[in-house]
């Protein structure tokens, strides 16, 4: 039992994080926080990828000649796009942030609910 | 009879582009009216000429056929010519002539609008129940029907007012919701079991299935064939009578419902067979339905005051005739089901113009105004008066003939209760037309007190149309032979 | 031939390189037309794609020149050749119909922009169908969404702002689910090629990473394709976005989700015999068919119910969607077929409607139903493409519709799902009270007495959704090909078989290696895994 815990603890703080940002995600109201929980959201699983990688003992992988065991090195690779997606993400979900705030004079998401059904009363 | 113009195949083809042609000349055409309805008149000429050059090769046993491309695999877009395709075409295009002429009658008479948008979606009409009478399988037979319906709701809804639109509502609601809820599922269902949707002499579905599976898709094409008006769903056809008076004339007493009651026909003999529901138990619940339809509508028609809803349930109710005789499942009763959708159409059509005339010279919409009014319109009430004979089926009108085959073949098959509900609706029938003869004949008019409001008779048009239609009725009964000999290779005559 | 064999790279490159060329363009008409050439030149390579395919079956393209497994591979076989068609055409139609609806729409600064981000938008579809990398196709899924989102928010209403954030919320949730799905996936096979994949995955079928990489890939991509309920982004985002961008989305975007879900779970996940494979686990729970009735019941329900035309037909969608998904899950070849045409149908169906939508909003300013008393006399050209779009979206014979709704009913009558074929049917009912609702507004009803006169949409924006209302009725009477192509696919993709192939290491690798230090060893991507 407490092998499974502490040997698989990469796996937990993954778990941990995943949920922690996608409980913000849904839960609260406030768009930057939002944005913030789905960064950490994909953190999490940038996370996963770049531990499932590891090789024990391995070292990085770069062609040397007193190393043998490298460590995979293509999920890092794969992340290093993953990271500029989400880089990307979070700047036009920053972008739209503003000009809703712009628009609507508040980021909190009932009040624009708020806003919205009175726009559609009004037509 | 007149000689074949082209070859059979080659004439199909031209049947489905005269009119096809026609609806785009109309719309062409839109801005003078003269011009415009002589292109309806000759479309509707010649596309007679067309459908009776098909005749003779019928008879003698041909069975043109004309297929086009494959729609979906295995099934393609095709027609093919039998008798009782070629009497509905032959009714349909007939009395698209006289009804032009009428429709120049009334449409000028009433000063409608969009009369242009009227010939066009009138010859679509006309374009689709030729399909649905040439279709060579289900698939060819539902686009066309689905065509129908479609080109018809601006014919109904034709006047804009709330009434029209809701009207609208209710015929587009009934006939499509029923085509594509219980129709549709019954084509395909027909698709699953066979493999193929043609139509087969004997039956598509013969050695494909047996049982329950079969009558459950007959109870889905009598219902799903909302345009034969079986009850519960005949709603629409009281509701289409907002329509311009020849558009109920010849699309809500021939072409549309007709087309419904062709397709019960048509799927009974060729989609399942007389030998398939004679082994299938059952199906004479479906025909009780039909019965009670009968007579219930009969019953309804004798209380409505309005004389054009008094024909819609009188058509509900000889609708039923039709879908009753085809499931008695006797040669007899099937002849008599062919030979009822003409003899109902020339003499329904008769009423209708009649109503129309009424309305035209009179503007008197209800049987209760019409005291005495036989002897100002003689012309019309006369051929109202044939009509009517025609419905109740009494010699010397073609009413008689198709329900001497009809009650020829409940004998036949000892159908006695098919038999009682024939005979009651047509005690049921004098009793809702006669008292209207009586009233215009026997009764003399309150003198008008407005001299502004006399009139005489309607447009000559409309009495010439109403003339040609009475007529066909006794001459139907005269010399119904090319239909006699139709009927009779339905059910395998020999040719 | 050089260029015909980089074709599959062309198709998706050419799009990428050219997105960034719009914005040097500064005249919006330069853009415009810029634009359209490009997707035109895309279309032409797709088409000359599916002549390569159809003469000499499927084929795949090393992109770099690195051989598949290692390198990422491109796969054009049939299915995708038609996909490929149908996005690059509708793309060139829409672009076509965008000049003046952009004009009118989209801030004049902005309209380079609006083009940058369309051909990024089609570069990321494309791309999600060529290739033939799971991890790939998570890249092209960002591009595409990502301009998608700025496409929405470039509405005029302050509401596409919170649509687009909205969608964006939700669609990167969705992505980073698939993320997951494929990282759990590598994590058990040491491969991300699909092929490769498709043939490792059997050996570890039985694992409890796999079943957690399913659920996570289903997620995904439901939330992507908008199936019930996971649908909630898809109405706003449908509402407020520019005509074309709706137009657009409507017609392609889903549908390429549609084709990941096949290719994902028939042609990776397929080979696994297990109850683990989703489409026997659906088949035996039919947890994705039920779904999907809800989406076409509910979603039909509630169009019937919207003042804007735009949100009805978003819902619409949603009810549609559930048409393509009730059709796949199945898991027949009728049912697969009767999905993948609804596919296309549905493409050309409700890309016209939505253009004809577009052109009302030019002209009136609205899409509202209130606005739109008389709208079909006042502009008859365009209300009557509309009209028979319409008609195909009820299923009336001689529509697309119709064909689509023939095979779906079919193949639940073959298999007697019941429910299913009466959940058609009365989805199909709602639709015409739906439909019959605008049509009286549009037809039965007299202009306002103060409207003002108006013309025409200009011929641009008429021809394409013309084009597009007559495909819909040359494709419900003539299938060989809509019908045909699904056909092959379906029949493909449910016996699909992953060719042979190395197994465990990679030849490719090695000598990779050696060619650097003379020896060594592979990276061990199986041992990664704990």
């Amino acid at each position: 039992m407490l092998e499974t815990v502490l040997g698989l603890y990469n796996y937990w703080i993954v778990i941990v994080l995943m949920m922690a940002g996608f409980y913000t995600v849904i839960v609260r109201g406030n768009l930057v926080k939002k944005v913030v929980g789905l960064n950490i959201f994909q953190t999490s699983v940038f996370l996963l990828y770049i531990t499932m990688g590891t090789v024990e003992g391995g070292t990085a992988p770069i062609v040397d000649a007193g190393a043998d065991l490298y460590t995979n090195p293509l999920p890092s690779v794969l992340i290093l796009t993953a990271i500029v997606v989400g880089i990307a993400t979070t700047a036009l979900g920053l972008a739209l942030t503003v000009r809703i705030r712009e628009s609507y004079g508040t980021l909190e998401e009932d009040e624009i609910i708020e806003i919205e059904d009175r726009m559609d009363g009004e037509v | 009879m007149i000689p074949p113009l082209l070859d059979p195949a080659a004439t199909i083809a031209a049947a489905l582009l005269v009119p096809f042609t026609g609806t785009l000349l109309v719309l062409l055409c839109g801005r003078w009216p003269n011009l415009r309805e002589a292109v309806s008149l000759v479309t509707a000429l010649g596309l007679t000429a067309l459908v009776y050059s098909l005749l003779g090769p019928v008879l003698a046993g041909a069975r043109p056929t004309l297929t086009l491309w494959e729609v979906i695999p295995g099934v393609p877009l095709a027609f093919t010519v039998e008798p009782l395709g070629l009497i509905f075409a032959m009714i349909a295009s007939l009395l698209w002539i006289v009804t032009t002429i009428y429709s120049v009658g009334y449409m000028r008479g009433n000063q409608e609008h969009a009369q242009t948008r009227f010939y066009a979606c009138f010859a679509v009409a006309i374009l689709s129940a030729i399909g649905i009478a040439f279709s060579g399988n289900l698939l060819t037979l539902f686009l066309f029907y689905e065509l129908l319906t479609i080109s018809t709701v601006p014919l109904v809804t034709h006047t804009g007012t709330d009434e029209a639109r809701r009207s609208g509502r209710v015929y587009l609601g009934l006939l499509m919701g029923t085509s594509i809820g219980l129709q549709l599922v019954a084509i395909i269902g027909c698709w699953v079991l066979a493999g193929h949707l043609d139509f087969v002499p004997g039956g598509l579905l013969a050695g494909h299935a047996e049982g329950w599976p079969v009558l459950i898709l007959l109870a889905l094409f009598v219902f799903g064939i909302g345009k034969a008006a079986v009850m519960p769903f005949h709603r629409w056809l009281p509701a289409a009578m907002v329509a311009p008076t020849p558009v109920s004339a010849l699309l809500h007493a021939v072409a549309v419902v007709k087309a419904g009651v062709f397709t019960v026909v048509k799927v009974v003999v060729y989609v399942f067979g007389l030998d398939l529901l004679t082994a299938t138990p059952g199906v004479s619940w479906i025909a009780a339905l039909a019965g009670f339809t009968i007579l219930s509508a009969s019953f309804v028609a004798l209380r409505q005051d309005n004389l054009k809803r008094r024909l819609a349930y009188s058509t509900i109710s000889q609708l039923s005739y039709v879908v009753l005789a085809a499931l008695i499942l006797a040669p007899l009763s099937v002849m008599g089901a062919a030979l009822h959708i003409m003899a109902h159409a020339f003499g329904k059509i008769t009423l209708f113009f009649a109503a129309g005339s009424l309305y035209t010279a009179a503007h008197k919409t209800h049987v209760s105004q019409l005291d005495g009014i036989g002897w100002t319109m003689p012309w019309t009430m006369g051929a109202f008066a044939i009509g009517s004979l025609s419905m109740i089926g009494l010699p010397p009108t073609a009413g008689f003939v198709s329900k001497w085959f009809m009650l020829g073949g409940a004998y036949q098959a000892e159908a006695w209760a098919a038999m009682a509900v024939i005979l009651a609706s047509t005690v049921l029938n004098a009793a809702y037309f006669l008292p209207i003869v009586y009233r215009a004949f026997a009764t003399r008019p309150a003198p008008a007190a407005d001299p502004a409001q006399a009139h005489g008779e309607a447009p000559w048009p409309i009495v010439l149309a109403l003339t040609l239609t009475a007529a066909g009725s006794l001459v139907l009964f005269l010399a119904p032979d090319a239909f006699l000999a139709l009927a009779a290779q339905l059910v395998g005559g020999a040719p | 031939m050089p260029l015909v064999q980089n074709l599959p790279a062309l198709q998706v490159v050419l799009p990428l390189v050219a997105a960034p060329l719009c914005l040097f363009l500064r005249a919006p008409r330069l853009a415009w037309l810029f634009a359209l050439a490009v997707s035109a030149a895309a279309f032409a390579i797709a088409v000359s794609l599916t002549v390569s395919v159809t003469e000499v079956g499927a084929f795949t393209y090393a992109m770099g020149g690195w051989a598949a497994p290692w390198g990422i591979e491109y796969v054009i076989d049939p299915l995708d050749s038609f996909i490929l068609c149908l996005v690059t055409g509708i793309a060139t139609l829409v672009l076509l119909y965008a000049g003046p609806s952009v004009e009118a729409e989209v801030p004049h600064r902005l309209i380079p922009a609006f083009y940058v981000l369309f051909l990024l938008c089609l570069t990321g579809l494309l791309g999600m169908v060529a290739t033939g990398d799971a991890f790939n196709l998570f890249v092209f899924l960002e591009i595409s969404s990502l301009s998608t989102y700025a496409l929405v928010a470039m509405g005029r209403d302050p509401r596409a702002q919170t649509a687009a954030y909205r969608y964006l919320i939700l669609g990167t949730l969705g992505a980073t689910f698939y993320l997951i799905g494929v990282g759990l996936l590598y994590m058990m096979t040491g491969t991300l090629n699909m092929e490769d994949l498709a043939r490792r995955i059997p050996a570890v079928a039985d694992t409890r990473t796999i079943s957690v990489a399913i659920a996570f890939l289903a997620v995904g991509l439901a939330l992507k394709l908008a199936l019930f309920p996971l649908h909630k982004w898809l109405p706003g985002a449908y509402t407020h976005a520019p005509s074309a961008v709706t137009a657009f989305l409507a017609a392609t975007a889903t549908k390429v989700a549609i084709y990941v879900l096949v290719r994902i779970f028939f042609t990776v996940l397929g080979p696994i015999e297990a109850f683990q494979t989703l489409p026997a686990a659906v088949h035996e729970t039919q947890v994705v068919g039920v779904l999907a009735i809800i989406a076409m019941l509910s979603g039909s329900a509630v169009a019937i119910f919207q003042p804007n035309l735009k949100r009805l037909l978003a819902y619409s969608s949603l009810a549609q969607i559930g048409y393509m998904v009730l059709g796949i899950s199945m898991v027949s070849v009728t049912g697969m077929t009767a999905g993948l045409v609804h596919m296309v149908n549905h493409a050309m169906m409700k890309g016209a409607l939505f253009m004809a939508l577009g052109a009302v909003v030019l002209r009136i300013g609205s899409p509202r139903i209130e606005r739109l008393d008389g709208i079909g006399a006042r502009m008859p050209v365009t209300m009557a493409a509309f009209l028979i779009a319409a008609l195909s979206l009820i299923g009336v014979p001689g529509t697309s519709g119709f064909v689509s709704k023939l095979y779906l009913v079919r193949a639940a009558l073959e298999d007697q799902h019941w429910i299913m074929a009466a959940a058609v049917i009365v989805s199909s009912l709602l639709a015409i009270v739906y439909v019959w609702r605008i049509v009286e507004v549009a037809y039965m009803r007299s202009p306002p007495a103060d409207a003002r006169p108006v013309r025409e949409a200009p011929l641009v924006m008429l021809a394409p959704l013309w084009v597009l209302a007559l495909a819909n009725v040359y494709f419900g009477l003539e299938t060989t090909w809509t019908v045909g192509l699904a056909e092959d696919a379906a029949g493909f993709i449910l016996t699909y078989v992953p060719g042979e192939g190395p197994l465990s290491e990679h030849p490719a690798l090695e000598e990779l290696l050696e060619g650097v230090n003379g020896g060594g060893h592979g990276p061990a991507a199986e041992e990664g895994a704990h």
